[in-house]
């Protein structure tokens, strides 16, 4: 059975200019002990989504979709109070920015201690006793002195730490990780990767990964999602996106890898910019910049065509048997 | 070389000029408030009112009506007509309110540029220097702050004899500190910012950097200070005149007009009142306007 | 031919205060003895995370900061032996773009008047020229002469470093140190960003210090690479030498620690354990004894130099028993 199942996601935001459509149409089926990349780059819509699965969005956020469900239950529909109850608890999320997502007016202890008591109820004694365990999941040495410090003593990678933490606190069967790596050195990103891969494994914890370096995803992911300006354009299998993408977009990003043009002159790169609210295409959005466009790419929106986890937004998908088409 | 008039040829729709599109935008998050826009609206309105008193004044506001003393307000009558009444010596409510707002206007004016120019220099220098010139800025601020406002400008009036405009100046002094404190502390924020490196590595020199790069920055929370600081000028200047040390008679200043008719409050109340709701509503829609104005100019109430 | 920029021995202490009122005050050694030889025309990329001190070289280089010992050359001559206008006219020729795409521009000028600003300070043209000037450059990073009268809000991140760069290089400067100029942008962005910086640089001639935690950026445009820690140089050389074999224990760790797509390019995952020391209190002895796989006694009494060996500069003790793992 699916933990998450998400058919047509789509979220509006009211704006100066009018209403701007962040998410358009996303599909998404999570089992237990996943590991799903969603991969995009700056507005594709990425985060936005996770965000409107845990009910995070602002008020000017309009969030409709056919199916959000967890577990079976209907997210869409469900009180703030219901709501309360599953998020933290059996869905759990962190963030990119360690050092701003920790309150830095409470102790670590405090903070983990809060959701605990929350979700759990325990009372302090065990409380504390849990705390400890949970810093010592992490990897953070000498975890009683620990609960007694503030956010602004720890490192990058110590607050990521604390909040993974926070996270599996109540042992979730989900745990979205938006860009938790981004704002640290590479040599800690490495910790924090094998960590989350770590306890994703030991608690078969199904694990969404929002990133946008391929690097990352090529190491950890078992399947991905490729986003594109708020539509999702393809999702694979690891192996089968990076052997052979099927959307030219996955296909054209790949290529402006700096680890793929090693022998070249220059970069590849993709001509043209993310399309903004003004200026959106009628058809394919990513045909302007497409160098395998046709007629009909640009008269109609291509619909997400596939099955399950294996799902494209493409008339004219690019063809690795001999040249693209 | 001709400035671009082009109607934008590139990528994407573009509004035509810059400075449109920001004031379009900066309506939109202002005008969500109805109160800020009634009080920019009314606000607009004493303005009118005080260019145009001479001709909408239904009297000179000096001319002492001998046989009309004290009258109650009243219309339509034979004679004796005064929409706000008369005061102590026969003089029209009206008009006096009206030519008032003048002086009111021009008081609060004063202030605020007295205020922001003097406040943003002190304010720069101290952000730039730090250290010990940082430090005596800071303390005279201190020391400033340290006596209740009304009771400085009461003290410094007294030095430097009653009239409006020493009053004005009086009042500049006791407001200061807020301006070099917020200029200093926005300064020392954008200190840190990229930017000034980046002019710093092109060559630029002290002043360039204190008042070319890093001033404009500034600006958002000076304007919203400055905007507040109007109002609060109007009912200090009113404050002082009240205790006859600002705008002496017969001045028609608000604050001096129920000083001097205070003897009649029992007997002839509109000639205090009125004046009273003068000053009420003209602080009342500055501050409303001045709430708008924070909260448009803060990025992070801004949505797209 | 005399480098274009040299730097020897270059050290920058900062004296911080202490805690409490009597606290000492203890010394922060941000760089500690870096030197360095670059050309014209070729690209040295200064690798390490935080607290490595990479940030520190930059200000030194570009002289808005002085060594607190040790020496920078720009074409032979010492800017700080010089005073007034030869000076200034070395500083033209070192000029610098920053990581922060939304930062580094000044938010209340035009983008014409930021490009011109070196201009405007340090020649004497008339307006007219000047802005011909800037829109010049202008044109050569991929913008158009229209840009110049819009504000930088209204430009996307590659946009705005794109604008960073014509800035830089408006007064043809010989030297431009660039610190994590694509580190911000999305992988198509950072292409297009670093086909520009290459263009540019062979059409100048630049000396081009790109200062990067990213390796596989590094890896396809420098030429040597300077591996700090700590405010130490651990390794230094030529590029594809370092990349292809690398020697200290810490360079490993960084390779091994770069996720990379390509299962080919992955070098074995270094675990090292813990966490960054602090610049405040390094560790006695070699720097990155604390975190090494290969430690031994010795490492902790003696700080070990930068020795030839292996075709490249390294400054470990054991750097055979390294080598050969």
């Amino acid at each position: 059975m699916s933990l998450l199942e998400i058919r047509n996601l789509s979220v509006d935001f009211q704006t100066v200019s009018g209403s701007f459509r962040a998410v358009d149409g996303v599909n998404l089926d999570i089992r237990e002990t996943d590991i799903l990349a969603i991969v995009g780059e700056s507005g594709s819509g990425k985060s936005v989504s996770m965000l409107a699965v845990m009910g995070l969005l602002p008020w000017t956020a309009k969030i409709t979709a056919d199916i959000m469900e967890f577990e079976g239950r209907d997210l869409l529909t469900i009180s703030s109070r219901e709501r309360r109850k599953i998020i933290g608890q059996d869905i759990s999320m962190i963030f990119q920015e360690p050092m701003s997502s920790l309150n830095p007016c409470f102790t670590v202890g405090f903070q983990i201690g809060e959701t605990l008591k929350e979700h759990l109820g325990m009372d302090r004694n065990a409380r504390k006793i849990r705390s400890i365990e949970l810093l010592e999941l992490v990897g953070i040495p000498a975890p009683e002195e620990r609960l007694k410090a503030f956010p602004h003593q720890l490192s990058g990678g110590m607050s990521q730490r604390v909040m993974i933490a926070m996270a599996i606190a109540c042992s979730p069967k989900l745990l979205i990780a938006d860009e938790p790596t981004t704002a640290l050195d590479v040599t800690i990103q490495a910790q924090i990767i094998d960590l989350l891969v770590s306890l994703q494994n030991d608690k078969g914890m199904a694990l969404v990964l929002i990133t946008h370096d391929m690097g990352v995803v090529a190491e950890t992911a078992k399947q991905v999602i490729v986003m594109y300006a708020g539509q999702q354009v393809e999702q694979q299998e690891v192996e089968g996106l990076f052997s052979t993408p099927r959307h030219p977009y996955t296909n054209a990003l790949l290529n402006a890898l700096p680890e793929r043009s090693l022998g070249l002159d220059r970069l590849p790169t993709i001509e043209g910019v993310v399309p903004g609210a003004g200026d959106r295409p009628n058809g394919c959005l990513f045909s302007p910049r497409c160098e395998f466009a046709q007629d009909d790419c640009e008269a109609q929106i291509p619909p997400l065509v596939g099955t399950g986890t294996n799902t494209l937004r493409c008339f004219h998908p690019v063809d690795h048997g001999g040249h693209g088409e | 070389m001709n400035q671009s008039t082009i109607n934008s040829i590139e990528s994407g729709p573009r509004q035509p000029s810059v400075l449109r599109r920001n004031l379009l935008e900066f309506w939109y998050y202002f005008s969500e408030s109805k109160t800020a826009v009634v009080g920019l609206a009314y606000l607009v309105g004493i303005i009118l009112m005080a260019i145009f008193a001479d001709f909408i004044a239904p009297h000179d506001p000096t001319i002492q009506y001998r046989d009309c003393l004290e009258q109650a307000p009243s219309w339509g009558g034979d004679k004796c007509n005064f929409l706000f009444g008369t005061d102590y010596a026969g003089r029209d409510m009206l008009s006096r309110i009206i030519y008032g707002t003048r002086l009111s206007l021009v008081a609060g004016g004063m202030v605020v540029i007295l205020c922001l120019s003097i406040g943003i220099v002190f304010g720069v220098i101290a952000g730039y220097f730090r250290g010990w010139v940082d430090t005596i800025i800071m303390r005279i601020m201190d020391t400033i702050l340290s006596v209740p406002g009304l009771l400085m400008a009461l003290v410094l009036v007294a030095i430097l004899g009653p009239g409006l405009l020493n009053a004005m100046i009086a009042i500049s002094i006791t407001y200061l500190p807020y301006f070099v404190r917020l200029t200093r502390a926005s300064y020392i924020t954008e200190n840190t910012k990229e930017y000034v490196v980046a002019s710093k590595v092109s060559g630029a020199g002290k002043f360039r950097i204190m008042f070319i790069t890093i001033l404009p920055n500034c600006m958002a929370p000076l304007i919203v200070q400055a905007t507040l600081s109007f109002s609060t000028a109007i009912l200090d200047t009113a404050a002082l005149g009240f205790l006859g040390m600002g705008a002496q008679p017969p001045t028609p200043e608000w604050g001096t007009l129920i000083a001097e008719n205070r003897d009649l409050m029992l007997s002839a109340p509109w000639t205090v009142t009125f004046p009273g709701l003068a000053i009420l509503l003209a602080v009342l829609a500055i501050n409303l306007m001045g709430d708008g104005l924070r909260d448009a100019l803060d990025p992070k109430m801004k949505r797209s | 031919m005399s480098a274009a920029i040299e730097g020897r021995d270059l050290k920058r202490y900062y004296t911080v205060k202490g805690s409490g009122f009597f606290g000492k005050p203890s010394t922060l050694k941000a760089v500690d003895g870096a030197s360095f030889s670059l050309e014209s025309g070729k690209t040295l990329a200064i690798v390490g995370e935080s607290g490595c001190g990479k940030s520190t070289l930059a200000r030194l280089a570009t002289m808005i900061e002085k060594p607190t010992s040790g020496n920078i050359f720009i074409s032979g001559t010492d800017p700080h032996a010089n005073a007034g206008a030869e000076k200034s006219r070395l500083r033209q020729d070192v000029q610098m773009i920053f990581q922060d795409p939304y930062g580094s521009l000044n938010p209340r000028k035009k983008v014409g008047t930021i490009v011109e600003e070196p201009v405007v300070i340090n020649r004497n043209l008339p307006a007219a020229e000047r802005r011909e000037l800037a829109e010049v450059m202008l044109s050569k990073v991929g913008l158009r002469p229209e840009h110049y009268d819009r504000y930088p809000h209204m430009f996307s991140g590659g946009q705005r470093q794109r604008i960073a760069i014509a800035r830089a290089l408006v007064l043809q400067p010989k030297i431009l140190i660039a610190d994590e100029p694509v580190s911000a942008l999305d992988i198509s962005i950072q292409a297009q960003v670093l086909n520009i910086l290459m263009d540019l640089q062979e059409e100048m001639n630049l000396a081009l210090v790109f200062i990067s935690h990213d390796l596989s950026v590094v890896r396809r445009i420098a030429d040597q690479i300077m591996v700090m820690y700590l405010g130490r140089v651990v390794e230094q050389g030529d590029a594809k030498t370092i990349f292809a074999n690398p020697c200290h224990p810490y360079t490993q760790a960084l390779l091994g620690a770069t996720p990379a797509v390509d299962p080919k390019l992955r070098r074995e995952r270094v675990k090292l354990t813990g966490e960054l020391p602090s610049p405040l209190n390094p560790p006695a002895g070699c720097a990155f004894h604390t975190r090494c796989r290969f430690v031994q006694d010795f490492c902790s009494t003696t700080a070990p130099g930068l020795e030839m060996k292996f075709e490249r500069q390294v400054a470990c003790h054991y750097a055979e028993v390294a080598m050969k793992s």
